[in-house]
């Protein structure tokens, strides 16, 4: 058995950036939604963006993974953007039949970010 | 490397294993970027029902020709429970374990042939193939 | 190939005689192969036209098929390859056709006067028509393969993704949609989107002159899949019979931005990006 493979979170500001370079095995997933929940409540973020630009294929359960970790977010005040989809990705989950439910998305982390600093600026606390 | 590779689904890891080991077919098989990330997600979502609802088995990956046309064959054995009602196991929205119920159905749409052989206490068996365009 | 034989008349009289028996085994034979992909009636028109232009050509005495009295048979014969290619029919299988004719001709004879080395030579000689058939099937193939390329090119050439504005993207649609050439230009359009990073992409179909189902599912996708990609993606210049086409088929265009014309969708995707387009005042 390997190890979990800890994806590494960045703080920026108050938004926490989670990008994912290696090919997801479904208990690194779960560990990548307990940390980011965790390290949400710790910082207090208002935001976080996944950037899945180096991700080849989302299935149901990463897809999964990106609406829980939206809803969890919520709880604490805090929106979830993902960022960096690929074409092939976006076609595939679309004939999947996969919504992301409160996930935001958006092309790169720049728009990603403009995107958070809109929300946090029309909710303010 | 052959035209055919046997892969045993025992653990977490052996997913990941399998949707590399498609992904290498299908671009052997030269299908477009778009028809390999579909044929892989896919074996993702099968290879996880065989571990999942299957108790584990194996995935036997193999590349077909056809004249011109080339493709990729996967199935997706185990000799777990069986599916008791699969006209409802292939229906969206539905899920008896973790994931969002579009495993079978979700699968089903993303290659160009699907069959699933199943028979309570015996296990089930999925079989998908993906053509070149 | 010319062959004079000086014996035309027995050919002319053999071919006479046998008609009703030669025509009828020739469409039995010809038939086989096709499987049924052609009904028997069809079938038996062609082939007795067929035979008597073959007849009329025989009756003259000429022998090379590219003289005159052959006209008729090679009009007839160059509309039937016509309609099989069209219909899908591949070389071996129309060309069936006319050698179909020579083993029905073999058995007539054959049934009347039984000779040994005859046998010998029908069997080798349909071996070389089958050798012959296959050399032409390769030939053709790999025709249809240079055909396909090109047409790949082609499609790529005649489908550009052009930037209207700073991150506005469009993709003019003209002529007929098929189901792949829609996939492919969508394809290249959700591409475009990652390698210029703009977020409004318009899809025209001013040009285009039909969808179908599957088409109008394509272009619904694409949508959704740039909506998932974080870009906006509207359709502009939907004419009113698809408007009724789309309506017709039951497809559901939901909450999908629409727009009249290309000028309009381009307003909507400038006022989305903060962009306002006014007149400027000339007067002061």
């Amino acid at each position: 058995m390997s190890a979990v493979e800890r994806i590494p979170i960045l703080k920026i500001g108050d938004v926490l950036l989670a990008s994912i370079q290696v090919d997801l095995q479904d208990r690194d997933v779960l560990a990548l939604q307990e940390d980011l929940a965790e390290k949400i409540t710790a910082t207090g973020a208002h935001g976080v963006i996944l950037d899945i630009s180096a991700v080849d294929i989302v299935d149901s359960f990463i897809g999964r993974m990106f609406a829980t970790i939206a809803s969890t977010s919520r709880l604490f005040d805090a929106h979830t953007v993902v960022v960096g989809m690929r074409p092939a990705v976006a076609i595939t989950l679309v004939e999947l039949g996969l919504t992301l439910g409160e996930v935001r998305t958006a092309l790169d982390l720049e728009k990603g970010l403009a995107i958070l600093a809109e929300l946090g600026e029309r909710a303010p606390r | 490397m052959t035209g055919r590779e046997d892969i045993p689904i025992a653990a977490d890891e052996d997913v990941v294993r399998v949707r590399q080991v498609v992904r290498s077919f299908a671009q052997r098989a030269k299908l477009s970027l778009v028809d390999q990330t579909k044929l892989v997600t896919a074996a993702s979502e099968l290879a996880r029902n065989t571990l999942t609802y299957g108790g584990g088995g194996a995935a036997v990956v193999e590349l077909l020709g056809e004249g011109r046309r080339q493709g990729v064959r996967a199935s997706f054995q185990d000799t777990g429970p069986g599916i008791p009602d699969t006209a409802l196991a292939l229906t969206d929205g539905w899920t008896s374990g973790r994931g969002m119920g579009l495993g079978l159905s979700g699968a089903r749409r993303l290659v160009d042939e699907f069959e699933l052989d199943t028979e309570v206490g015996r296990g089930t068996t999925v079989t998908v193939v993906k053509w070149s365009r | 190939m010319t062959i004079e034989t000086g014996r035309s008349d027995n050919l002319a009289d053999l071919l006479r005689t046998g008609a009703a028996a030669l025509t009828a085994r020739w469409v039995e034979l010809a038939a086989a192969p096709l499987r049924g992909r052609l009904s028997p009636a069809e079938l038996e028109r062609e082939l007795s036209e067929l035979y008597g232009a073959l007849l009329s050509g025989v009756d003259s005495g000429a022998r090379d098929v590219a003289a005159e009295p052959y006209a008729e048979l090679r009009g007839q014969l160059a509309d039937l390859s016509r309609r099989r290619a069209r219909a899908g029919f591949t070389p071996s299988e129309t060309a069936i056709a006319v050698f179909a004719l020579k083993q029905a001709l073999f058995e007539f004879v054959d049934r009347d006067d039984a000779q040994g080395g005859l046998r010998e030579v029908v069997v080798f000689s349909q071996l070389l028509d089958a050798l012959g058939l296959q050399t032409f099937e390769t030939y053709a193939k790999a025709r249809e393969e240079v055909i396909d390329e090109q047409a790949e090119q082609l499609l790529e050439l005649t489908t550009p993704v052009v930037k209207l504005w700073d991150g506005v993207l469009a993709v003019p649609l003209v002529g007929t949609l098929d189901s792949a050439r829609t996939q492919v230009v969508m394809e290249k359009l959700l591409e475009a989107l990652v390698t210029t990073g703009a977020a409004h992409a318009i899809i025209d179909i001013t040009g285009v002159l039909a969808v179908d189902t599957q088409v109008a599912q394509h272009l619904l996708k694409t949508v959704m899949a740039a909506r998932l990609m974080g870009a906006e993606c509207t359709i502009s210049g939907i004419r009113p019979h698809i408007a009724q086409t789309i309506v017709a088929l039951g497809i559901e265009f939901g909450d999908i931005t629409t727009k009249s014309s290309l000028a309009d969708a381009l307003r909507h995707a400038l006022r989305r990006s903060g962009v306002d387009v006014v007149t400027a005042d000339r007067r002061g």
